[in-house]
């Protein structure tokens, strides 16, 4: 009888959790598949489910050349933003990795700090301090803004890598008469290589997809996508931007992918 | 680059790789939220005449002060929601085998790494007048007129909720499974019930993991501009909007970098009271 009821009260705790999860794992998907599906219609509305299915509005995102012109903008600051993140995190990964020096601690939090702080308070004290010293809001400008609020990711994923190396190779290495040059382009860097592209990986994606940082230190000649996109979906629901967060959700689960092939993305995130 | 001395540590390299991104945010990173800090300290535009004119301005103002409290209050319920809806999935992932573990990080992941402008827009299609809720309501006949979906804050707490779902998750599956599987089976053995179990023992070790999502969850959340903006519309005022109107509309850059300050500490006050939790909660986890 008692075992009757344990079973039973087992049973209940095991399917509330597993409906509840279920109802959270398709509240998490559900939305890029509306989109996807949405982007098809054939109709001038954002009406659920679509009157009919055509690729009428991928024909107009082929002309939108405000769009295209934004996109190539964040591209290019995203792929130098991406750049200066990986020499200035991963030779400051180097520095912090190992030491145990209060200087290295302090030069941690500093250096992952932006991850917290507001990114619009940031924003805002940039723009004051470009045109404090006189320096125009420019591709310059955005690269750096970018860089700062997406070099920790580039910074937290080499130290995690460095953490993993064993300091042996490296002694190894010395011991056989290897110079610190050399054990680092043919030892270090080899090993670590998985984590440096994880970090550049989700430092470019969250340029890419940066608009508290770009809302300011930008102007009508260094249009960005996402805040093109805002101020396009502010105005009136154009089934033209489905379109192309449909192209986007491709890309990104496509890169999502081939990411997870080269680094084991997901292993990365969740230890 | 000849051999390197022997006394040398050949296992560690020279705080002076670090020098040039510690350079790099001195003068891109503190520079300027000190030089906001300075403004923030001037009653008038051109920054001349010192004073607190500003946060007085804030403090004393019921309005500045209702969009401070709604946009804490925002967090703290789109957190809830999060931790509510994203612990079962991190348990479900404990429990099933490795295919099915790769497929629920990727649904996990993808929104993460999505642009926040198309999550966004794809809860106006949800939400919406002619939205998929709407259109299924009337149909049933549930309905008989679009229910308002959008611009309210149940429409910008559950897309905020789907949003930041990941940061939550993340942190739960790695306390998750860290727990030896065996406290779990100690427990029922010794006759407690599974819902017991679930409370006293698995809940209560997975704390760090419950505080870091919430941290992570509550600090993107307020600062969430394009989804507060998009979902909850013109009526409804958070602080990172409160602060853009100020800033770029208004051009008062002395009260926008009051605003910003005051907001930088408020995140700063949550994240700290979280961190301390988590201090706590690491002593109990060990115990």
């Amino acid at each position: 009888m008692a075992g009757r009821k344990r079973t039973l009260e087992a049973f209940s705790f095991e399917l509330v959790m597993t409906l509840v999860a279920i109802i959270a794992l398709i509240l998490i998907i559900a939305p890029s598949l509306v989109v996807l599906i949405v982007s098809f219609t054939s109709g001038f509305s954002l009406r659920f489910p679509p009157p009919g299915y055509s690729l009428r509005w991928y024909a107009e995102l082929w002309d939108a050349w405000q769009l295209h012109f934004a996109a190539k903008n964040s591209l290019i600051v995203a792929l130098w933003a991406t750049g200066l993140s990986v020499v200035l995190g991963v030779a400051a990964a180097l520095a912090i990795s190992r030491s145990q020096a209060l200087s290295a601690r302090l030069l941690d939090s500093l250096f992952m700090s932006p991850l917290v702080l507001p990114a619009l308070a940031f924003g805002l004290a940039a723009l004051m301090l470009f045109s404090l010293v006189g320096l125009p809001v420019s591709p310059l400008t955005l690269v750096i803004g970018h860089t700062v609020v997406c070099v920790p990711y580039v910074v937290r994923n080499t130290v995690a890598a460095l953490a993993q190396l064993e300091p042996t190779l490296l002694e190894s290495s010395a011991v056989l008469g290897a110079s610190r040059l050399y054990t680092f382009r043919r030892i270090v860097l080899p090993l670590i290589r998985p984590g440096i592209i994880a970090g550049a990986f989700i430092a470019f994606m969250s340029s890419f997809d940066n608009v508290p940082v770009s809302l300011f230190l930008r102007d009508a000649a260094t249009d960005m996508l996402p805040i093109r996109m805002w101020q396009d979906l502010e105005g009136k629901l154009d089934v033209t931007i489905a379109a192309l967060s449909s192209v986007l959700i491709i890309a990104t689960v496509v890169l999502v992918a081939v990411m997870e092939r080269v680094t084991g993305l997901s292993r990365r995130l969740t230890n | 680059m000849g051999t390197a001395p022997a006394s040398r540590d050949v296992t560690s390299y020279g705080m002076g790789l670090a020098a040039p991104l510690a350079l790099f945010f001195l003068f891109f990173f503190v520079a300027p939220l000190v030089q906001l800090f300075w403004l923030s300290l001037h009653n008038d535009t051109a920054g001349l005449h010192w004073g607190l004119g500003q946060y007085i301005h804030f403090l004393t103002d019921p309005f500045s002060l209702s969009v401070l409290g709604s946009t804490l209050l925002l967090g703290a319920e789109v957190t809830a929601v999060c931790l509510v809806l994203g612990f079962p999935i991190a348990w479900l992932y404990q429990r099933v085998g490795p295919r099915l573990q790769t497929i629920i990080i990727l649904i996990v992941l993808l929104p993460l790494l999505t642009s926040v402008v198309v999550r966004t827009f794809a809860w106006i299609v949800i939400l919406g007048r002619q939205g998929i809720i709407n259109a299924t309501l009337q149909s049933l006949g549930i309905i008989d007129t679009p229910l308002k979906l959008l611009y309210t804050q149940f429409g910008v707490v559950i897309a905020l909720a789907q949003v930041q779902m990941p940061l939550m998750i993340l942190p739960l599956i790695t306390a998750l499974g860290r727990i030896d599987s065996n406290l779990d089976d100690a427990s029922c053995s010794l006759g407690a019930g599974s819902w017991r179990t679930f409370f006293r023992v698995v809940l209560p070790l997975s704390l760090p993991g419950v505080i870091a999502g919430c941290t992570l969850t509550y600090a993107a959340a307020i600062t969430a501009f394009i989804t507060q903006s998009l979902v909850g519309g013109g009526q409804m005022l958070f602080m990172p909007m409160y602060l853009y109107q100020q800033a770029s509309t208004l051009q008062n850059w002395p009260f926008a970098s009051a605003i910003s300050i005051i907001f930088l500490l408020a995140v700063l006050a949550v994240v700290s009271v979280f961190t301390t939790l988590g201090r706590l909660s690491r002593g109990y986890g060990g115990a």
